[in-house]
């Protein structure tokens, strides 16, 4: 479970914020490098259960996390969605069909209620780089 | 010539009623159109009887010939029409007699129709001064299309001519020449040109215009005697002052006469000075014959040659013949406005000042050629007026004749920001004022066809009530009545973009070429909306943006590069990507194959590539090959193969040129003209890479036999013996759209000149995913305007425009070749950020067709076993 990740992450001993962790299990798990992110877009990126997850990082420098299944057609691409935001609420855009998902919540902004087609959303923060 | 056998044998008996129409012109088809509309064309038998050898087209822009249209397009029978009413149309066989005992009229064929009813709409015919020489060859009039042919083809020898008559018809003939290549005179017997319509002060202003155009004009002079050469054929003018004209052709356009022979001939009442005698009804003398439009001569004593009034007439006509007799004809406003070779003419009311006690307010400027004067009476009612140069107010001042206007008169002609109180919107109208006059439609309609029947934009409200339907002048008018009435029913129009930005995508087009702003954060935070400064923007504005940047980026400074830092995050996946996501998340690619020409080596190599990354491959419509099914991290290795063997992107992923298909061309086929092939690949080559509002497609084809549908394109060309025919805002899809023509006999250098222009008027005015059809329906003044701006260059933009399409030629680059150098940028290619080799275990495929399709049992689940990096399955 470790193995999967410990491949990719920088071994840089500054102190300065350099990557993103995910909330799995009860334990942050560093998933990528912060300068692996566009500020405003997503990448995907496996969990050590094998889950995909898309994460985004906003113009602020703050990192999200969600389930990169987009529910309306299936297919694994939220991660390729665009970053937006309404009244101060970060969104993606789901890049097939459009529909917005609150990165905070998971509910769907184009839904009645919001439920029906929610993600699952992961907290996300940064932290130093592991050694 | 008809659409019927031959008679008499087919006569019906004689117990069906019958009606005969004489005359299909835009008045006796608008008279068709009533019967119809009144249901009475299911009852009777419906006869028509044409001289020309064509269904009725619109006469009143039959000078659009001249700019374009072609005859197919001036016509106004809808297809379908006849057929669906049972309507006999007989082309080429005019009515030469009328038998009102045995109620016959007989055709030039032979042919007797019986009638129960017959309806006169004979129109007018040109009238010709009794001037020596005036039968030779070389003279013409300017009536019909067949006139307007015959005068094109002779045109092409005559380096000069003469249009006798300054009026309405003299003014557009003389255009029509003078855009025909001859040096034009104009010979008007009144003091000023359009003496019908406007003062002496809005003629001099007019003639100042006409003559800084080229044209020459001689007015208060008559012509005395036309002089023949050695051939019989025209070779000069003689004038009443004594002067000479040398010239090689004469068009008379000095005014019409009703054609009322047929009446003289059996016996009912004509005026004094033409026109066929009839009553409130639009009945003749006798009961059984009606008379209708420019023939007419109506109860107050007036023959009228406009069209609203011809068409309120076969309103009446067909109202009585049906019964009802609801309606009455008693006389008709003569208000016109028109555009005269580009300048605008308004007149409306007592444009003379004739009533007693009236007052004028004028304001001229000679320098710009604005002259507006308005007639008033003593207590302030607004009675007439001119507009010439700037007829803007014609749509609210029109309606409000009669009344006192809510402001000052000089408030409503003084030009906007001088000073004067706010101009007078259409909101001032009362709802019984006629802001359609064409088709008698009052502002009180267009308002119901908001409230009541939910309409929200001027195209569906044009449906619905059939205002700004005929000449269009009140389209703006219409507008702003529409936003008037649902921003009154509390519907907020808020034109702009999305959330982020109050303002169009013109709108923003221009704030970030005139501060040349290249970053979409500095364009949120200083221009978007307050609440939504600061934030992270959204789906919509982040590509739009992108892609204004994208299209103006040399001339602002910018990479014009679409992954460039700082415009990578704006855009869609297709375009971060470049290549187009599919439904699976899997990617297809489409290499460029300019003019859809390819070589036997580079077709193998699109077959290896795609024979070793196991893709589906399929010709697309555009000519090329698309090929389905890869992976985001198989796409640089995929492009890297294609970039060695000389493919480029093929931008089928962006909101930008998409290919210019052909035919084979002059080069193998027999009926070619031109080398289309040749043409299709240069401009493919020329505007690759150009970022547009949507997607651009083009074809040019070889001859007029059309194989490569270019009139269904954003622009298709056309070769011609005489060069290229460009035609702009076709569309196929959902909602098809033939092209307009936007002109003929280009050469190569001025097709592409104007194409530039095109796309780039486009690109700048279009909103955000608006096809070039929809853009020109949108646009106000639609293709008459497109064409002023990118052809005669009404708002002086040619050259910046070119400039900027010549900017984006020199500056384009593969982005593709780009990519696969920066590698920075191909690390984003990859399934997963953490485990760059994985490939994404959703994107799978199962066999069809001896090829692959995408396997979409792996997407109907949230839990999917992927394999980690050590190669077992989790969970």
């Amino acid at each position: 479970m470790t193995a999967l990740t410990a491949a990719t992450l920088p071994t840089s001993s500054e102190t300065t914020d350099t990557v993103i962790e995910v909330r799995f299990e009860d334990a942050w798990t560093p998933v990528c490098e912060l300068a692996a992110l566009l500020p405003g877009r997503g990448v995907a990126a496996l969990l050590p259960d094998g889950t995909q997850i898309a994460v985004f990082l906003d113009r602020e420098g703050r990192p999200y996390a969600i389930g990169n299944r987009d529910p309306f057609t299936g297919a694994y691409v939220l991660s390729r969605g665009l970053l937006g935001s309404t009244g101060g609420v970060p969104f993606v855009a789901s890049p097939l069909l459009k529909q917005r998902f609150e990165l905070t919540t998971g509910r769907c902004l184009d839904d009645a209620d919001g439920e029906e087609n929610r993600v699952p959303v992961f907290p996300a923060r940064t932290g130093p780089a592991a050694d | 010539m008809s659409t019927t056998a031959p008679h008499p044998s087919t006569e019906p008996s004689a117990d069906v009623p019958t009606i005969v129409l004489v005359g299909h012109g835009m008045v006796g088809h608008r008279f068709l159109q009533a019967l119809a509309d009144r249901g009475l064309t299911e009852r009777t038998r419906i006869v028509v009887l044409c001289e020309e050898p064509r269904p009725a087209y619109d006469r009143v822009q039959l000078t659009s010939y001249f700019s374009g249209r072609t005859p197919d397009e001036l016509s106004m029978v809808e297809d379908g029409f006849l057929e669906r009413h049972g309507i006999e149309l007989h082309l080429g066989d005019p009515a030469e007699s009328i038998d009102r005992q045995a109620r016959t009229v007989t055709a030039r064929s032979g042919r007797v129709v019986r009638y129960d009813t017959l309806v006169l709409a004979t129109g007018s015919y040109p009238f010709v001064p009794p001037v020596p020489g005036s039968d030779s060859t070389g003279c013409f009039v300017y009536r019909t299309i067949e006139d307007l042919l015959a005068i094109e083809e002779y045109a092409k020898g005559a380096t000069s001519g003469v249009v006798v008559g300054g009026g309405l018809l003299g003014l557009e003939a003389a255009g029509a020449l003078n855009g025909l290549g001859v040096r034009t005179h104009v010979v008007e017997f009144n003091d000023r040109l359009m003496a019908i319509q406007v003062d002496s002060g809005g003629g001099a202003a007019l003639r100042r215009t006409i003559e800084d155009m080229g044209l020459l004009v001689h007015t208060g002079v008559a012509g005395q005697e036309i002089t023949t050469g050695e051939a019989g054929a025209v070779d000069g003018m003689v004038l009443s002052d004594g002067g000479r004209l040398d010239t090689d052709m004469v068009v008379f356009s000095a005014g019409v006469r009703p054609r009322d022979q047929l009446a003289r001939d059996c016996g009912l009442d004509v005026g004094e000075r033409g026109g066929v005698v009839v009553d409130e009804l639009c009945r003749t003398t006798d009961p059984a014959i009606y008379a209708i439009g420019e023939c007419a001569k109506a109860v107050d004593g007036m023959v009228y040659g406009l069209v609203a009034p011809g068409y309120e007439m076969a309103e009446v006509a067909a109202d009585a013949i049906g019964g009802a007799g609801a309606l009455s004809f008693t006389g008709s406003d003569t208000s016109t406005k028109l555009k005269l070779l580009g300048v605008d003419v308004a007149s409306f009311g007592d444009a003379h000042g004739r009533a007693e006690d009236s007052l004028d307010v004028v304001y001229s400027d000679s320098r710009a050629g604005v002259y507006k004067k308005l007639v008033v009476g003593e207590d302030g009612t607004l009675l007439g007026g001119v507009l010439v140069g700037d007829a803007e107010a014609y749509g609210t001042l029109r309606p409000l004749v009669g009344t006192v206007p809510p402001v000052a008169p000089e408030s409503l002609v003084l030009p906007a920001g001088s000073g004067g109180a706010p101009a007078l919107g259409p909101s001032a109208l009362p709802d019984e004022a006629v802001v359609c006059s064409c088709h008698n439609v009052t502002k009180g309609t267009i308002r119901s066809a908001v409230t009541e029947h939910s309409c929200t934009t001027v195209p569906e409200v044009k449906k619905c009530t059939k205002a700004g339907t005929g000449c269009g002048s009140c389209v703006k008018v219409l507008g702003r009545l529409v936003e008037d009435e649902l921003e009154s029913q509390g519907v907020t129009v808020d034109k702009g973009l999305c959330g982020c930005f109050g303002q169009t995508r013109q709108e923003l087009y221009e704030i970030v070429h005139t501060l040349r702003i290249t970053s979409y954060q500095r364009l949120l935070d200083e221009y978007g909306r307050p609440e939504a400064r600061g934030g992270e923007g959204c789906e919509v504005c982040k590509p739009t943006v992108a892609s204004v940047i994208a299209s103006l980026a040399p001339a602002i400074g910018a990479d014009g590069y679409v992954l460039a830092d700082g415009q990578a995050a704006l855009q869609d996946t297709n375009d971060h990507f470049l290549a187009n996501l599919q439904r699976n998340g899997s990617y297809s690619v489409v290499p460029r194959i300019p003019g859809g020409e390819i070589t036997p080596e580079k077709l193998i190599v699109i077959g290896e590539v795609a024979r070793d990354f196991g893709l589906y491959t399929k010709i697309t419509g555009g000519q090329r090959i698309d090929l389905f099914g890869a992976r985001v991290d198989q796409l640089p290795m995929i492009w890297a193969r294609l970039v060695e063997a000389g493919f480029e992107s093929g931008h089928a992923y962006g909101k930008s040129l998409r290919t210019v298909k052909s035919c084979v061309g002059q080069t193998w086929c027999r009926y070619g003209v031109q080398d289309s092939v040749r043409m299709a690949i240069d401009l493919e080559l020329r505007y690759r890479g150009l970022r547009a509002p949507h997607k651009l497609k083009s074809a040019v084809s070889g001859c007029q036999r059309e194989c490569a549908e270019a009139q269904s394109k954003d622009f298709g060309v056309i070769a011609t013996a005489g060069g290229w025919n460009l035609y702009v805002g076709g569309n196929g899809g959902a909602t098809p759209r033939h092209a307009d023509l936007l002109a003929q006999d280009l050469s190569d250098a001025e097709l592409i000149r104007l194409i530039d222009r095109f796309l780039m008027f486009y690109i700048r005015t279009a909103d955000r995913l608006e096809r070039t059809a929809a853009w020109l329906d949108r646009i106000e003044g639609g293709l008459d305007h497109v064409r002023d701006v990118v052809v005669h260059d009404s708002l002086g933009l040619c050259a910046e425009l070119e400039a900027l399409m010549a900017e984006h030629v020199a500056h384009y680059r593969d982005e593709w070749a780009a990519t696969l150098e920066d590698p920075e940028k191909l690390g984003r290619f990859v399934s997963f950020v953490n485990a760059p080799g994985v490939p994404d275990p959703t994107v799978a495929f199962v066999p069809e067709r001896e090829q692959i399709k995408p396997d979409l049992t792996l997407l109907s689940g949230p839990d999917i076993p992927v394999r980690t990096l050590e190669g077992t399955t989790a969970r």
